[in-house]
């Protein structure tokens, strides 16, 4: 019987080292969405560190935008199972949003504007593995895809990378987030193919 | 209001495909023969399910276009996405003889047979078209004379999805009328409609909301909430205005 | 892109509610435990698979999550707090 004619989207499943188990590479950069666009004004949104703090800290867009950022790239890997090499990327690093801060807590949940949140432990996002994004590919990130401002977490399964990120909250426990309490894994490392609860 | 019936497991069926129609540049019929269809109703849709040799597979929903009859054979009326992996491969690659897995019918909430009466105003934006079509199509095998208005919007006049077919049907003035606007370029001559579709044009062509009509709206995102909300102010009931969008994967 | 392409009805959900339910649910009503709209599943929002992880419908009117639906390695986790109550006719 002859192979199915059907090819699907261009993919490769052969790059190497590079591709964490049941990934396919992609070049594009498809948009996936469990709600509607966030449109805060830049004027409205600030950016705040609350919680198991011993301060809570906040930010306005201006604020922010003065802090030092820098131009990671990076591969990215969604839980849909497309992969995307080399993303380019300008942000400021949580290691800096997080100077200063005293806290016991051992973990976070990332809320977003539209109610979104994601749970990360603290030592995920801190040593150079997170940052809040504004740019990608060279351009101000455009609000599909999480715009003015969302969470980079590269190193996890893109979900924990919060879209239209507002803040962090401190918390002593795991709490699932969004996509958590419906059956994701609380931690989601794609190269253990931790996709789902249990996995 | 249509009650909740029980129903039947869905399992995936081995559709064949008995031949494709083209309908427009980037539009194509497949004439699909389903051993063991259990039937459908006017506006339903199927799941596709293509699959790869590596195992990757990719799921698509498209409304019947055909009307619900006694033979095991429907009809899906595909657009060429662009970059559409699914949609390229069902209008360009797949071959005669050939076989998909499909489920279904599937949906209640957007459908229409000839017992629901009207007045009946449907509203298509481009491919939206489809599932209008299984009901007009339905509402001419039964002979019926519920009073119909088709307000379908397309790009351009090479666009028009079974225009020859509506054009047909409309002439023979049962109680079913057609009409069309192009947005982007029309003929010299053209007497339709040429703009997108506004307040101005759903009052003009529909029937008015002391009619009571079940508008039944289909087309992309923006085009149907555009015209559901639009339709909602003039005044008919937000239950009598009845809406399918298609996302960007087609439908 | 506008992000409203990314939006489909609850029309669309009706494949894996049949996988789920035995009566049709895009009938059914339900009333949002946000804004307390009642309202057919069928005319929700609903953002699905492949454009979301996970089959999120959300009120048509204040855009609250109302039901998710995450299809997994042989199980599905449904996530009805959104709902006050749902109705299904006979």
């Amino acid at each position: 019987m002859p192979p199915p004619a059907f090819q699907g989207r261009p993919r490769d499943q052969t790059a190497g080292n590079r591709l964490p188990p049941g990934q396919y590479l992609t070049r594009d950069f498809p948009v996936l969405s469990a709600g509607p666009t966030p449109r805060t004004p830049l004027t409205a949104w600030t950016f705040s560190i609350t919680g198991e703090v011993a301060e809570p800290k906040q930010w306005t867009w201006d604020e922010f935008r003065k802090l030092p950022s820098e131009t990671i790239t990076r591969d990215i890997h969604c839980v849909t199972k497309w992969s995307k090499f080399d993303t380019v990327w300008e942000g400021v690093s949580v290691d800096t949003l997080l100077k200063g801060i005293k806290t016991t807590a051992g973990f976070l949940t990332a809320f977003s504007d539209g109610g979104y949140t994601t749970n990360l432990p603290l030592a995920d996002v801190t040593d150079g593995k997170a940052w809040v994004a504004f740019a990608f590919g060279g351009s101000p990130l455009a609000p599909e895809h999480g715009g003015p401002a969302r969470l980079l977490v590269p190193h996890l399964y893109f979900w924990k990378s919060a879209k239209w990120v507002r803040g962090l909250r401190f918390m002593a426990r795991d709490e699932p987030g969004f996509w958590e309490m419906y059956g994701y894994h609380m931690y989601g490392d794609p190269w253990r193919e931790q996709r789902y609860s249990g996995d | 209001m249509a009650g909740a019936t029980l129903q039947r497991r869905l399992t995936w069926l081995q559709a064949r495909l008995s031949r494709r129609l083209d309908e427009t540049p980037r539009v194509k019929t497949l004439v699909l023969d389903v051993p063991g269809w259990p039937g459908h109703i006017a506006g339903q849709h199927v799941d596709v399910r293509l699959t790869a040799a590596d195992g990757y597979q990719a799921q698509r929903s498209y409304s019947i276009a055909s009307p619900p009859d006694d033979h095991d054979q429907l009809s899906l009326t595909v657009e060429r996405i662009e970059n559409g992996e699914v949609s390229s491969y069902l209008t360009d690659v797949l071959a005669e003889g050939e076989q998909l897995e499909l489920r279904g019918p599937i949906g209640g909430y957007f459908v229409w047979s000839t017992e629901s009466g009207g007045p009946l105003f449907l509203i298509a934006g481009g491919s939206g078209v489809c599932p209008l079509m299984a009901m007009i199509r339905q509402r001419a095998a039964r002979g019926s004379r519920v009073p119909t208005r088709l307000l379908y919007s397309a790009r351009s006049l090479e666009e028009i999805i079974y225009k020859k077919e509506l054009d047909l049907l409309a002439e023979r003035a049962d109680g079913l009328e057609v009409f069309y606007t192009l947005t982007r370029d029309h003929p010299s001559g053209w007497r339709g409609g040429s703009r997108r579709i506004d307040g101005a044009m759903l009052a003009e062509v529909g029937f008015g909301a002391e009619q009571h009509p079940l508008c039944m709206v289909c087309g992309p995102t923006p085009l149907v909430e555009a015209v559901a909300s639009t339709l909602v102010e003039l005044g008919h009931a937000p239950d009598r205005v009845k809406t399918e969008r298609f996302g960007p994967t087609g439908g | 892109m506008d992000e409203t392409q990314l939006r489909l009805d609850g029309n669309a959900a009706a494949g894996i509610f049949r996988e789920l339910f035995v009566r049709e649910m895009t009938v059914a009503r339900g009333a949002c435990a946000s804004c307390g709209t009642i309202a057919q599943m069928g005319a929700q929002h609903l953002y699905m698979f492949p454009l979301s992880p996970g089959a999120v419908l959300r009120c048509n009117r204040c855009q609250a999550v109302l039901m998710v639906v995450v299809h997994r390695d042989g199980r599905y986790r449904m996530g009805l707090q959104g709902l006050s109550w749902l109705e299904i006719a006979e």
